[in-house]
């Protein structure tokens, strides 16, 4: 416990913290003891959106930010144990070739990330036209899970098929990892897509996010991280969280709150406004997850 | 994905049932103008094409049934109105169809949910009752 608050405090006092948001959840402890990986504190950050080969108004430094963030990232006073990309690595491109450019990009720039794993999925700009074909070329499997410390971590695709449907075949896999996992293990799921249906008039749904949630509903501590709508947004389904991360690229509106779900205009008094990334914390003793989200720059 | 089914219902059924049920609200007087509109479904011919629907927007009433048929020019498309629960996929040299009867007024979001190509988030409409 005291790791982690000493680095929180430090981070507010050095001006760099941001709102932070604790998830409401508990069971850390009895899930901790049921595991072979002995759980301890730590955290891990999200990056999300920065939809790399974007270029346009709502931001100026389409051709910088993803490197500020990195640089961010990298001058936090303590390494995260590891980063996650929840997706839209880049913006679309109907050009094959651009495509794989842009990714190979994207992950020279990423690389100068000093962590020792980096865990990446895809959004539906990176995969939505070739079924996640270039993609897998760069970075591999599309779903996939992985332990850490006690939490038990799955990566889901709901965006290479371009319906935005998770797909028989990958839920049938998500089923079959669960039933491997007590009802009181500790999950983070990861996804590009919200798993509910957040706005499905702008298309934040998944298709059959409902049968995904649905398998994952008996167990009792679930959290699910998420992309795509570029700001925050909390959500409870029964007692799952759901948390959307801010974007590298550019803001988008709150759901609904506009005609159309054009990008916020870029406020050249507040640079970089509406873009960051954020620090979740895993505590073994307060059982929470606490999220702090920091700017891609100060100011 | 939705299949729409073909079976129409008989323009005299169809009378029969909105006279009944608005009767059954204590609508009677206005309920022979609605029968007497709703008793031709409104078909409307939708073309779309990278990344727009012509038209993309579309004024429908209260009431009156609805179908909308749905082609794409270029590449497989979708069409989904969450408002009104209609969704279809819309693929090259096919016509698919949704019907639906609006039941509120107002104006009403579809968009493109078949992702299509960079503009894809463009592709939206706007459904007007009246
Ligand atoms: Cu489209």
């Amino acid at each position: 416990m005291g790791n982690a608050c000493d680095r929180r405090s430090f981070m507010r006092l050095a001006g760099l913290g941001g709102a932070v948001f604790v998830s409401g959840l508990s069971g850390w402890a009895t899930a901790a003891g049921s595991r072979d990986n002995a759980a301890t504190d730590f955290f891990f950050v999200q990056m999300s959106d920065s939809h790399w080969g974007f270029e346009g108004a709502p931001n100026p430094d389409a051709h910088g930010t993803l490197q500020k963030a990195v640089a961010a990232v990298n001058s936090l006073d303590q390494v995260p144990e590891f980063i996650v990309f929840t997706g839209d690595l880049t913006h679309t491109t109907d050009d094959p070739q651009e495509r794989r450019k842009r990714l190979s990009e994207f992950k020279a720039i990423v690389s100068e990330l000093k962590v020792k794993q980096v865990y990446f999925m895809p959004g539906e700009h990176d995969a939505g036209l070739d079924r996640g074909k270039a993609y897998q070329e760069f970075f591999g499997k599309t779903h996939y899970t992985f332990d850490h410390k006690g939490v038990h971590f799955i990566v889901l695709d709901n965006v290479s098929d371009p319906g935005a449907s998770i797909g028989d075949e990958q839920l049938s896999w998500l089923a079959l990892d669960l039933e491997k996992q007590a009802k009181d293990a500790r999950i983070v799921v990861f996804t590009h897509r919200p798993l509910f249906d957040l706005y499905p008039q702008w298309d934040w749904a998944t298709r059959d996010g409902a049968r995904a949630l649905e398998l994952l509903m008996p167990h009792a501590n679930v959290t699910v991280f998420y992309g795509h709508i570029h700001q925050e947004n909390h959500h409870m389904t029964e007692h799952i969280a759901h948390h959307s991360a801010k974007s590298l690229i550019f803001p988008l509106p709150a759901p609904g709150s506009q005609p159309k779900r054009t990008p916020l205009a870029w406020d050249s008094a507040q640079p970089y406004r509406g873009l960051g990334f954020r620090e979740v914390d895993a505590t073994q003793k307060s059982a929470d997850y606490s999220i702090t989200e920091y700017p891609v720059q100060k100011g | 994905m939705t299949r729409l089914n073909n079976i129409h219902t008989s323009p005299q059924r169809r009378r029969f049932l909105i006279g009944a049920a608005s009767v059954g609200i204590g609508l009677a007087a206005s309920a022979i103008a609605i029968a007497q509109t709703s008793s031709q479904e409104q078909v409307i011919k939708v073309v779309a094409s990278k990344f727009t629907y012509a038209p993309n927007r579309i004024m429908l009433k209260r009431g009156v049934p609805v179908a909308l048929e749905f082609t794409t020019l270029d590449v497989p498309m979708g069409f989904n109105a969450p408002d009104f629960k209609v969704r279809t996929d819309i693929l090259p040299g096919k016509a698919s169809q949704v019907r639906f009867t609006p039941d509120k007024v107002g104006e009403f979001t579809f968009h493109c949910d078949l992702f299509c190509g960079s503009g894809h988030e463009d592709m939206t409409g706007v459904i007007v009752v009246t």
